[in-house]
């Protein structure tokens, strides 16, 4: 058995950012690998003409399932039960892990094989398990290449993303044998090679297993159907061969009906791996007999979700059907990687996602995560279900102030206190200009700033900070009267004032 | 805000260098505004929000102008900017107006549409993911060839200048309104 690490205990993201930055071999493998799935998405998104009609037909799908989720909820757990599935309801994390893990029990199992599922990670279901003594086996490339090298997922899709192939090799060359069928010993770094090392290995889980748990990437509402969208027949494996299948789900995967699916199923491939179409959809509903899973649970998991519905600004954020567009394009993961986020959903989502489940005010990394931004937008521009998540960043933020207000103030509140008086009269910032100016003469002659300590080495340390100027654009306006008395002095429009 | 609604309450337009605050003044005031309580308030920011523009849309939008008669015989290459280009959808009013300039030979910034790392408080509260993505900022403008770089906003400037500079790098850095205020006998 292996034993899961958790994203407990990471550093804010500032500080775990700067570790991540430090790692050249981190930093290429994201570069190159962000920058070929954007690539491969543009273009495949770039074929549809109604791609913007798409994105507000899911937004509008997606708004109706969380404005009217417990008529949907219900709806499918009629359809469910009546398909001979069982519908288990669960509050939080350990409620699912509970359930599972029982479930699991009474088949006296001591291994699972796992469907590449969010829900599962969100819940850290694989610690319960091994809790429980049962080997939880993921089967997703990806995750096997995450489980195997004791590492953590930094990518909803693609876990392991911050690997290249020799490194997966290495892991495949060093771990495998350790916990089923061995990598062959000439193993090359070639991915089809790696590919065929991983399905092996995997090849004797799958027959072995008896139980399966996966997620599922949307509920029909009026047929009990869950569906799982996936690129390697892993997951089809997982839900066709062991005869107990649990599937851990969100209550806001709900979809109406299959005709709203459809709108999904288009934009999900493209948005996620840049494909057309994913090479397995597997829809499945309850128990049928004499084919495939005969015992069918599924889990409903709140865990926070009803609480970001509760929130008029946030709740566009259950609309997100997991597909990392927005950390593909987002120039701040591309380059800290996931693991600094210090979440199971990293990215811009992420940073969304991760504060209103887990509530703000509560710790200081969860509250650096809406900040963890530029708020440069291009998450939001090719968001699928067009989830705006600046909006949201901002939106996260004020309640991240609010809920420290009163304590001691810290340096950035403090500087935001002096900035809104200086800012509010117009007489105090003239002043301060006039001062500020006048000691730029004095000090810097170049007209910018180099080294300055804290708390101003955050900017100074790797850039120069122009010096404020010497005349202000207020000042000026009043002595040559709008420019209609221009008299030739340096720092008037048009003239230029830049470096000398 | 209750100074923002004295200063420019009564105008037809209201005009900014930049666009991050001409975003602001639009998308965000209200908000801000809204946190008041105040519905006075709110009324009178969103009657001045949508007369705020960027300069390049008050210029080709409102004025009809492209050929500001500006004269800049160098290099340059446009920083476009997340907040024109995302927020605001100014886009290719900038191009276009630096197209018009005699003399001037504009190069294309590779990654150009990749933000700047600048982010406001994001610059001091992520300082070295900011400095991470400005120095790919500045290894383009490099990489580019301009001798200028321009952008509509200032902030963004600012951090990329003070990344040049630190840099050696030889770069100048001027904002749209400078090139296009440059005539003949000043240049």
């Amino acid at each position: 058995m292996i034993a899961t690490r958790t994203f407990l205990g990471t550093p804010r993201f500032p500080i775990a950012a700067k570790e991540a930055l430090a790692d050249s071999q981190l930093r290429t493998n994201m570069r190159n690998a962000t920058h070929t799935i954007r690539e491969k998405r543009a273009r495949v998104i770039g074929e549809l003409d109604d791609f913007e009609e798409l994105r507000a037909a899911a937004a509008d799908i997606k708004d109706d399932v969380v404005a009217n989720l417990g008529r949907y909820l219900e709806q499918a757990e009629e359809a469910l039960s009546r398909a001979g599935a069982t519908v288990h309801w669960a509050r939080d994390a350990a409620e699912a892990n509970r359930i599972v893990v029982q479930i699991a029990r009474s088949h006296k199992v001591t291994e699972v094989v796992k469907v590449k599922s969010m829900a599962t990670q969100e819940i850290e279901l694989n610690v319960a398990l091994e809790a429980a003594g049962i080997a939880a086996w993921e089967t997703d490339l990806a995750e096997l290449i995450v489980q195997l090298g004791d590492d953590l997922p930094s990518h909803i899709l693609v876990p392991a993303i911050h690997r290249n192939r020799s490194e997966v090799r290495e892991i495949f060359l060093r771990e495998m044998g350790k916990v089923g069928m061995a990598a062959e010993a000439d193993l090359s770094d070639e991915p089809a090679e790696l590919a065929g090392a991983a399905r092996r290995h995997l090849r004797e889980k799958f027959l072995r297993a008896k139980v399966a748990i996966s997620g599922a990437n949307f509920i029909v509402a009026d047929t009990g159907t869950l569906c799982v969208v996936e690129s390697e027949g892993n997951g089809r494996m997982c839900l066709t061969l062991p005869e107990v299948l649990i599937s851990v789900v969100g209550i806001e995967k709900v979809v109406p009906n299959w005709t709203d699916l459809e709108v999904f199923l288009q934009l999900l491939p493209r948005s996620a791996t840049g494909e057309r179409m994913n090479p397995y959809t597997s829809t499945w509903t309850g128990v049928t007999p004499g084919d495939g899973p005969q015992e069918v649970h599924v889990v409903l998991i709140d865990n926070g979700r009803t609480k970001v519905m509760a929130d008029e600004v946030g709740r566009q954020a259950l609309r997100c059907i997991r597909c990392s567009a927005c950390m593909n394009v987002c120039p701040v993961y591309e380059r800290t990687g996931g693991h600094a986020y210090g979440s199971v959903y990293p990215g811009p989502i992420g940073a969304i996602l991760t504060p209103m489940l887990r509530g703000v005010g509560v710790d200081e990394a969860t509250d650096a995560m809406p900040f963890a931004s530029s708020l440069c937008g291009a998450c939001y521009e090719v968001c699928p279900v067009a989830i705006n998540i600046p909006e949201v960043l901002v939106h996260l933020r004020e309640n991240v102030v609010d809920s420290h207000r009163g304590g001691v103030p810290g340096t950035l509140m403090t500087t935001m206190k002096g900035a809104s008086w200086l800012l509010g009269g117009g007489w105090r910032l003239g002043l301060f200009q006039k001062t500020a100016g006048l000691s730029t003469r004095v000090l810097w002659k170049n007209g910018m700033i180099g080294r300055m300590p804290r708390p101003m080495s955050r900017w100074t340390d790797a850039r120069d900070l122009p010096a404020p100027a010497r005349e202000s654009f207020r000042a000026w306006w009043k002595r040559t009267d709008g420019g209609r008395m221009d008299d030739g002095f340096s720092n008037t429009p048009g003239k230029g004032t830049d470096q000398k | 805000m209750r100074s923002f609604v004295e200063a420019f309450a009564g105008y037809d337009a209201v005009v900014t260098p930049s666009g991050s605050c001409a975003a602001s003044a639009r998308h965000q005031h209200k908000v801000v505004a809204q946190r008041s309580g105040d519905p006075a308030l709110v009324r009178e920011v969103e009657a001045i929000s949508p007369r705020v523009y960027e300069l390049s849309e008050f210029l080709v939008d409102v004025l009809g102008l492209v050929d500001v008669g500006a004269y800049f015989p160098h290099r340059v290459t446009l920083h476009p900017s997340c907040h024109s280009t995302r927020l605001l959808g100014v886009g290719d009013r900038c191009e276009r107006l630096l197209q018009a300039v005699r003399g001037i030979t504009m190069v294309d910034l590779p990654e150009s549409q990749e933000c700047c790392g600048f982010g406001g408080t994001f610059s001091m509260k992520n300082p070295d993911v900011s400095v991470a993505m400005g120095a790919d900022k500045a290894r383009h403008v490099r990489e580019s060839g301009a001798e200028v770089l321009v952008a509509g906003d200032n902030s963004c400037l600012m951090h990329i200048k003070g990344l040049l500079t630190r840099q050696r790098a030889g770069v100048r850095v001027m904002h749209l309104a400078e090139i296009l205020a440059a005539q003949e006998a000043a240049a």
